[in-house]
Order: C-alpha cells, then structure tokens, then sequence
C-alpha cells in the first residue's frame, strides 16, 4: 500500500472514529433536578428527555464529574412492594419524550465527590445508544422536594 | 294522658341514643377515606431506638397521631419521595400538624446509624422520628403489621438494594392502627383521615 494511501485510509478510520463518539443525538433535555441527601447518601436525579429525531434511541447511562458512579435505575412497585432494578437501556421514542420522574426511572447518583448542596448546579453527561453524549445541567433540590416540581 | 306520650317519645329516642353513645367510642366511626384498618391491625408496639440514640417504645408517643412507614437511607428514589409526600401532607394540615409524627423505621440497621437517620429524617420534616435496632426487633415490628423486606445484591462495592413495603400505617393517639395509606392514593385522602384523627382529640 502506498504511503499516501494508507494516510487516507488512517485519516479515514480516525473520521470513522470521531463520527461514532460524537453521534448525532436529536434529544433535548428539560426540568433536570437531583434530590439532594444528608451525609453523602446516594441521590435521585431526574430529567424529561425529548427525542426529536426520526428514530427512537435509547439511554444507556449516564456519569457526572460530581459523582464516583451514576446508575440507570427504575424504581417499581408490585404487591405492595418498592424495589428497584437496574435499566440497561431506556427508549425514547421518535419525535417522542421520556421522563425520569419521582417513583420511577430515575439515576442514582452515588459516592458525590464533593458535598452536593441545594441550589448548585451538577453537570450530569447522558450517554446514548448510538454513542452519542449529551451535557445536561441539573439543579440540585432540597430533600423534601415535591415529587412533581421541574 | 300526658305522661305515657312522653313515655312513648323517650322509649322510641332511646334506640337512637344508644346507637350514637355507641356511635362516639367505637373506633369504626370516623367516615375515613382509606383504606380502614381499625380493630384488622393489632396496636403499635416496639422497642427500638431514635435517632438520638435513645431507647424508646410504642408508649413513648402515645398522644401522637402517627404514620409508621419502613425504608432505609440508602433508598434514593421512593423513601425520600414517600417522606416528601408526607412533608407536604403535614404542611396542608397547618399547626395541628405538630401532634403527629412520621416513625421512619430502617429495615437496614447495619447501615442506618441514630446518627445517619438524624440527617435524613430531618432533612425532610423536624416531626419525623428515625428509628433503628436489631434486626430481630425490626423483623418484629415489620411482622406485626404483615410488613415485609428483602435484601437484594446491588451494584458493585457489595453494595445492596432493599425492596420494602410500600404503605404507610396510620395509629391515632392511642397507639390503634387506623387506616392504611398506599402510594397510589390521592394525598388529600391522607390529610383527610389525618385531621379526622386529630380532631378526635385524646379519647379514652
């Protein structure tokens, strides 16, 4: 292979490269809050994503600089239980919105980095199926929050 | 032939006030809009401790209108949602708010310490008790009620979730269980029965 052939073609992958960790996400993100905890206790954030693309995607994670470890939960309730499992991928539908909400999906924030107050804004990345990213600043909310509040 | 009309009158009255004399102590009485659980759910009992570190009993919070409901710090989602529900409940029911009390009861001693409760709890409403102990004294009072938890493997760091009963019991001022608030319910219904209870004061 000749050397400028092969420039191209390593120009080519990096492009390839580039393209799949910057996909395109056509997803906006709106009334993003965490409910803060006393003493560092893992917190519950929340978010209402809307998907204005042709094509459904899903998340699949999230992680924040604030935080050791970020978590896609949902929390369910059956027979007069409350539990909750970890999501793997959560959709959004085509030219659709999912919300994380109280007493549902939700992230859980744990192992803050530095104590977390109310009124402070944490950046939380979202990550996508598709490889793509998207910042979101989510506002920090006293404990005692109501569930319902964006 | 005046005697024997009024005779008549109490003799038919009577029934009538037997059933409201009958009416004011019994304890199905209140026209409550949850689930009613008066005389189906034995009376408050425990021994455990609070969230200052004292040993305390059912008997200690008599008095009080209480909303007894099991979680755990570690809960990010639907204890702090349910305690925050609770909050805002109180806040509907104004000063006589400060006769009841939310008894937080950890079905996960190891990690909620007296002292990590104190925070939580607080961190919600200053009416709100946060109550540990022995695993054998919780599992008594988690029994008592029909109440159940389960451990479950978490994530990494042996880190583990806990699944809980959702519902919250409601005792009046002498420690009777009195009805039954589920997720589900609207809240005014909560703080509805809640003021039935406060009004009816101190009876017996």
């Amino acid at each position: 292979m000749s050397r400028p052939a092969l420039a191209l073609l390593l120009a080519g992958l990096l492009c390839a490269g580039l393209a799949h960790a910057g996909a395109p996400v056509h997803v906006t993100a709106s009334h993003a809050w965490i409910r803060v905890l006393p003493g560092g206790l893992p917190a519950g954030a929340y978010v209402v994503l809307r998907n204005d693309g042709d094509r459904a995607i899903s998340l699949t994670g999230a992680s924040s600089p604030a935080y050791g470890e970020a978590m896609l939960h949902e929390s369910s309730r059956a027979g007069g239980m409350s539990r909750m499992t970890m999501v793997d991928a959560l959709a959004i539908p085509a030219h659709g919105t999912q919300a994380l909400q109280p007493g549902g999906y939700h992230l859980m924030l744990m192992d803050a980095k530095h104590p977390v107050q109310p009124g402070d804004t944490v950046r939380v990345v979202l990550r996508f199926g598709n490889g793509g990213t998207l910042p979101v600043d989510f506002k920090a909310r006293p404990a005692s929050a109501p569930g319902d509040q964006g | 032939m005046k005697f024997p009309r009024l005779l008549r009158l109490a003799l038919l009255l009577l029934p009538l006030a037997g059933a409201l004399l009958l009416g004011g102590c019994h304890r199905d009485a209140l026209p409550f809009k949850l689930t009613n659980i008066s005389g189906h759910m034995p009376d408050l009992q425990f021994r455990l401790t609070d969230d200052n570190g004292k040993a305390v009993d059912a008997g200690d919070y008599r008095g009080k209108v209480l909303l007894l409901y099991f979680g755990y710090t570690h809960c990010p989602d639907v204890c702090p949602l349910t305690l925050a529900q609770l909050h805002a409940v109180l806040q509907k029911l104004g000063k006589q708010a400060d006769d009841t009390r939310i008894l937080f009861v950890s079905v996960d001693p190891s990690r909620d310490t007296p002292a990590v409760l104190h925070a939580y709890v607080n961190a919600f409403d200053k009416r709100a008790v946060g109550l540990t102990g022995s695993p054998r004294a919780i599992e008594a009072l988690v029994k008592r009620y029909r109440a159940s938890f389960t451990r479950e493997p978490g994530g990494k760091d042996g880190n583990y979730e806990v699944s809980h009963s959702s519902a919250i019991y409601v005792f009046d001022r002498d420690g009777h269980a009195r009805v039954l608030s589920t997720p589900g319910t609207p809240q005014g219904d909560l703080v509805h029965d809640l003021g039935l209870l406060l009004g009816a004061g101190a009876s017996a």
